[in-house]
């Protein structure tokens, strides 16, 4: 069995919410160029040149590329051979996080209780945290995080069976066309179809870490996802909603075995900052 | 999109009547940063009869909540944050005399009907180009609500600070035209 010790995890976790904060992955960056040169209005055209310059300067001052640096969300793939030590392995996330959201001069974005308090938790801690338990001795980790512009226009549709293939589109495109301009386009939009009411909202979620310019392997979602972008991109509401072309930059689809009487469609959309970072320990 | 506009603040009513929808703007002068806390914070002390911690006639409000100022810094990362969640609490602040607001996404119709009435503007700065912004952002100071942690009212002096008229006095908007111009399904 192998041994990884908290510390180790700690100091990953930290890395990496600085990482993903600062440093936008360069295949994200490579999907927002390829898509500037699509945009026809003039506003549009400025924003893209903004957004790219935004990239370069976050990337070289070391600097949040964008002032909410998100509620942190955790990817844990966890080795059923790795025997932790040392102390707690979510309080190990969580400090990580503390001092990540520190020494990086992140925003505290967390409040510790939605309704009645509200009060700034201070240091961006409770993590969201998912962990899934896989063969081998590793231990990968993934930090998202995740932006309540984009976060807020989300949805989640019970459908039926008989709505079909037309009600998941529908429900869709008018997701993302009642969003606008309000979670930051050119968005990416995550889908998550099948298995039960949660199931497709986490489906949507991961899908949002999907490498720029991949495409769900199955032909049929592949094609659904490429129409979709298509009919997405026909909505003028274009970068930051003030008219244009590029409305999304890719429409990534997960797909899970469901229930014979239900269809749960989840809609996660995300800004053009979509940021992410990963380890394996 | 012509050349790019000076305002100034505290904003005049003709500097207000002179921006249009779809104007590029430099803006200059000492603006004020609030979102939803500091929005609920200032309403309630209004309902309260109490006196508010910033003057706000022929101001500018930023929505924004900055990101830690590393040392040698004004300001952190700063960019918008969704104006469709001031919306409650906007048309009360523009009846109080607020000429400016900048943010970023649409605004609902009382917001819009309110600054027609009382001739007021509403700014959109790029979501997510929040390094960039903060270039043009020199100083940064906490006047109210510390409490409040990033949604605390700081008072900016900015030079320069980029945007575009999203929806002007005359409640031309830029949302709809813009979109209108682009749509093809």
């Amino acid at each position: 069995m192998r041994e990884i010790p908290v510390a180790k995890i700690v100091e990953t976790v930290k890395g990496l919410c600085i990482e993903a904060a600062c440093n936008l992955p360069e295949d994200v960056e490579e999907l927002i160029k390829n898509n500037q040169v699509k945009e026809e209005s003039e506003f549009g055209k400025y924003i893209f040149e903004q957004i790219i310059e935004n990239v370069k300067l976050a990337r070289e001052e070391k600097q949040a590329m964008c002032q909410d640096t998100g509620i942190t969300v955790v990817y844990l793939e966890l080795g059923q051979d790795v025997h932790i030590t040392g102390g707690s392995l979510t309080d190990a996330i969580h400090e990580g996080v503390r001092q990540g959201y520190q020494e990086g001069f992140l925003r505290k974005s967390v409040v510790d209780d939605p309704v009645f308090l509200r009060k700034n938790t201070g240091d961006n801690t409770p993590a969201v945290i998912h962990t899934e338990v896989v063969s081998g001795d590793h231990l990968k980790i993934m930090i998202v995080p995740k932006g309540a512009g984009s976060e807020n226009m989300g949805a989640l549709k019970m459908l039926k069976p008989s709505d079909g293939i037309e009600g998941i589109k529908d429900f869709i495109l008018k997701t993302v066309r009642e969003a606008g301009g309000n979670p930051c386009p050119p968005i990416i939009v995550g889908v998550g179809i099948g298995g039960t009411m949660e199931k497709a909202t986490m489906l949507a979620k991961r899908s949002l870490t999907r490498k720029a310019r991949e495409h769900n392997p199955d032909q049929n979602y592949k094609a659904l996802e490429e129409e979709l972008l298509e009919k997405i991109n026909l909505s003028g509401i274009g970068p930051q909603g003030l008219g244009g072309r590029v409305t999304a930059l890719a429409v990534n689809i997960e797909a899970f075995p469901t229930h014979i009487a239900t269809l749960p469609v989840a809609v996660n959309l995300n800004c053009h900052a979509s940021r992410h970072s990963e380890a394996i320990l | 999109m012509a050349g790019i506009k000076k305002v100034t603040t505290p904003i005049s009513a003709e500097q207000i009547r002179d921006l249009k929808a779809g104007d590029r703007v430099a803006i200059t002068g000492v603006i004020y940063t609030g979102r939803d806390a500091a929005h609920k914070n200032l309403v309630n002390l209004l309902a309260e009869g109490q006196p508010l911690p910033v003057e706000l006639e022929n101001q500018i409000i930023y929505y924004v909540g900055p990101t830690p100022a590393k040392p040698g810094q004004a300001i952190g990362s700063c960019g918008p944050t969704t104006s469709g969640r001031m919306d409650a609490y906007a048309p009360l602040l523009i009846k109080l005399g607020l000429k400016g607001m900048i943010g970023k996404g649409p605004r609902n119709a009382k917001v819009i009907s309110a600054m027609k009435e009382h001739g007021a503007v509403y700014f959109a700065a790029i979501g997510g180009a929040a390094a960039v912004i903060a270039q043009s952002v020199k100083k940064a100071e906490v006047i109210a609500f510390p409490e409040l942690g990033p949604e605390a009212i700081h008072r900016l002096e900015v030079e320069d600070f980029p945007c575009i008229v999203a929806i002007d006095s005359a409640g031309n908007d830029l949302y709809e035209s813009g979109l209108e111009q682009y749509r093809l399904s």
